[in-house]
């Protein structure tokens, strides 16, 4: 039977949450991600499940680690200054090996901002943010169909990387409306004999992340390290848009990305060779397809609602081989399909040329 | 063959405690390792251990343990409870952790009535980083952070934990302890096995400060640090109950 509903991306991350059969929901206030707690404040409670609305970001991220630690699947949502009072407690969840999700409802920084859209929380969100040598695996929604399937696909991530994961979404993605498909999931929660969960087992079960040894840390990073590697090999995803025959690629994630598919079709309608990379995991990144793409002669064009994070990335993945320009707005400006196209244009006529960082010209 | 008269509690894992001599905090260890194994708990109780001196207490206890971040313990607490409710959950603080990063966490679990039993160690200094200047340091002690001392023009007052905490609704047991002398240990075994029981009984809300010595911040002896706690600290931190639902006061 079609459950078919018109909803706003925050709203779709709630019923994706409940599909997931997520037990514990712990968040605090901040615009544009709050109707994710107004929901399920109401839902989780109604399904018998735990909702606490926590005194800030700090503690909200520490009882996902309480949850977690006792095996539980437990989730958290923010937006940009609230994820980066997460920092520290991701760090000890991802150490300890502990499955959890958060939602990013990224809007426009630095400081306190502004409440539009942003894509400025890449580097944050890939390259660790909190202390020490950790990922959080990051996928990014650039729909509110996507805003529902994730939060499942998220959990069996986390699940089976026992890792955090990260939705890294956006202002405009938890703000629209989209009509979309409310499909059953087919959940499978993994076996955590690892818990801390009170019950009675062989040997007591300690959660924690405390290593004074300096081999057994080592140990642990190699450890956390060797996972990631394992989800670089099978968890890379990514949408190519006509870019068989493309001279230049656009590269971009979430809304840009689907900013940048209009691009791509009214350059096509004017006879220009572009296509688009959309990424759907940032962590892993997909280096070897950019490398492969960039082996075959394609120029690419990074856009982003920042003033240039991401490019990074597709620049180290080109190994040189070819080049890498970038477009970005900032402050909650949402990027035009006109701005990008012209810019493309002229990109197309005068790249910036291998080995050139172009988002620090 | 010889009877056996004394014997180390099922609660205490087979492991050396790290604590200098004189410290409380392996007293306590014992008590709350002790009450655990005589009420039968040790296979259905989750422990949340701070960061600070008792950072290692997750080696100790003979339960399954989860070691928070500092001060983020009630907040793990919150989680772990509401998660398995028909678990016990108890978590152990320094008064660095609690009153100091953590007292937005201790002072929202106590509001929202948290039904699990808070252990607040004070011994008025950061054990473990060194003997720096603690939110509960006594008016003139001097410690790494105040050279000279503990001055209320510069560093204001010690805070009180338990008194502040009482004005909240919610709390239901909040009692002031010393285990420096037979009785005082006595009287905390009893009172950590009272909120064992009020948690049991669905009751909410339980936090016991501790009085405990740093004889090795302090400068003194263990048995001057114990006099200390009975003669000096005790006029800061008046024992007592200051709430208690289950007792007329
Ligand atoms: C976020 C963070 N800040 C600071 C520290 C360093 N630190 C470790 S223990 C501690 C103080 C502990 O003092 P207290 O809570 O009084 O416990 P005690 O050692 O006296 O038992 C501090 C500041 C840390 N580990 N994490
Ligand atoms: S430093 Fe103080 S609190 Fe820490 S173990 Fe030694 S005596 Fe105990």
């Amino acid at each position: 039977m079609s459950n078919r509903k018109l909803l706003k991306g925050n709203v779709a991350f709630c019923y994706g949450a409940m599909a997931a059969k997520v037990d514990a929901f712990f968040g605090y206030p901040i615009t544009p991600q709050n109707e994710v707690p107004e929901y399920l404040s109401v839902l989780l409670p109604e399904a018998g499940k735990v909702f606490v609305q926590a005194e800030s970001e700090v503690a909200a991220i520490n009882m996902v680690y309480g949850a977690a630690a006792t095996g539980h699947r437990a989730m958290t949502s923010s937006s940009s200054p609230g994820v980066s009072l997460k920092q520290e407690g991701l760090s000890y969840i991802a150490t300890c090996e502990l499955p959890a999700v958060l939602i990013n409802v990224q809007r426009a920084g630095p400081g306190l901002g502004g409440i539009l859209a942003g894509q400025g929380d890449y580097f944050q969100t890939v390259k660790g943010g909190g202390h020490g040598d950790y990922h959080l695996i990051t996928i990014a929604p650039w729909s509110v169909q996507d805003a529902y399937d994730f939060v499942p696909w998220a959990f069996e991530l986390a699940e089976k990387y026992r890792n955090p994961v990260c939705i890294l979404a956006d202002g405009v993605i938890g703000q629209m409306q989209e009509a979309i498909e409310l499909h059953d999931v087919d959940v499978k929660i993994s076996e955590k004999p690892w818990a801390a969960d009170g019950k009675k087992k062989a040997e007591k079960a300690i959660v924690n992340s405390l290593w004074v040894e300096p081999d057994k840390l080592e140990e642990v990073n190699r450890t956390l390290h060797a996972k990631y590697k394992v989800a670089k090999e099978n968890e890379i995803k990514f949408e190519e848009y006509s870019v068989e025959d493309a001279d230049l690629v656009l590269v971009a994630y979430g809304t840009s990305a689907r900013i940048c598919k209009s691009v791509v079709d009214l350059g096509r309608k004017q006879g220009l060779k572009i296509g688009l990379l959309r990424l759907i995991t940032l962590f892993p990144f997909p280096d070897k397809e950019i490398l492969r793409l960039s082996e075959a002669g394609k120029n690419f064009l990074t856009v982003e609602m920042s003033m240039g994070q991401m490019v990074e990335d597709v620049f180290m993945s080109v190994c040189g081989k070819s080049s890498v320009d970038f477009y970005g707005r900032t402050g909650g400006n949402i990027l035009t399909v006109s701005e990008i196209l012209d810019y493309a244009q002229k990109v197309i006529k005068d790249p910036c040329g291998p080995c050139t960082r172009s988002w620090e010209i | 063959m010889m009877k056996q008269v004394f014997k180390r509690t099922e609660g205490l894992k087979d492991k050396e405690f790290h604590y200098c001599g004189g410290c409380l905090h392996s007293v306590v260890h014992r008590l709350i390792g002790e009450v655990l194994e005589e009420m039968g708990l040790l296979d259905c109780t989750i422990g949340i251990c701070p960061v600070g001196c008792a950072v290692f207490m997750y080696d100790y206890i003979n339960t399954d343990m989860i070691e928070a971040s500092h001060g983020r313990t009630p907040a793990v607490a919150t989680a772990a409870k509401r998660c398995n409710p028909d678990k016990l959950v108890f978590a152990y603080q320094g008064d660095g952790d609690l009153a100091s990063i953590g007292m937005a966490e201790i002072v929202h679990a106590a509001a929202r009535g948290e039904n699990a039993t808070f252990i607040f160690i004070n011994n008025g200094i950061y054990g473990m980083t060194g003997g720096q200047m603690a939110p509960t340091t006594l008016v003139g002690q001097k410690a790494t952070t105040c050279q000279f001392g503990r001055d209320p023009k510069v560093h204001g007052m010690p805070m009180k934990m338990a008194e502040m905490l009482s004005v909240l609704d919610k709390p239901y047991y909040i009692e002031r302890l010393a285990p420096t002398s037979p009785a005082g240990v006595n009287k905390t075994k009893a009172a950590i096995k009272k909120a064992f029981q009020y948690q049991l009984d669905g009751k909410g809300f339980q936090l016991l400060e501790i009085l405990c010595t740093c004889p090795t911040q302090w400068g003194m002896t263990p048995v001057q640090a114990l006099n200390h706690v009975d003669e000096v600290v005790k006029q800061t931190y008046p024992l007592g109950v200051f709430k208690d639902g289950g007792e007329k006061l």
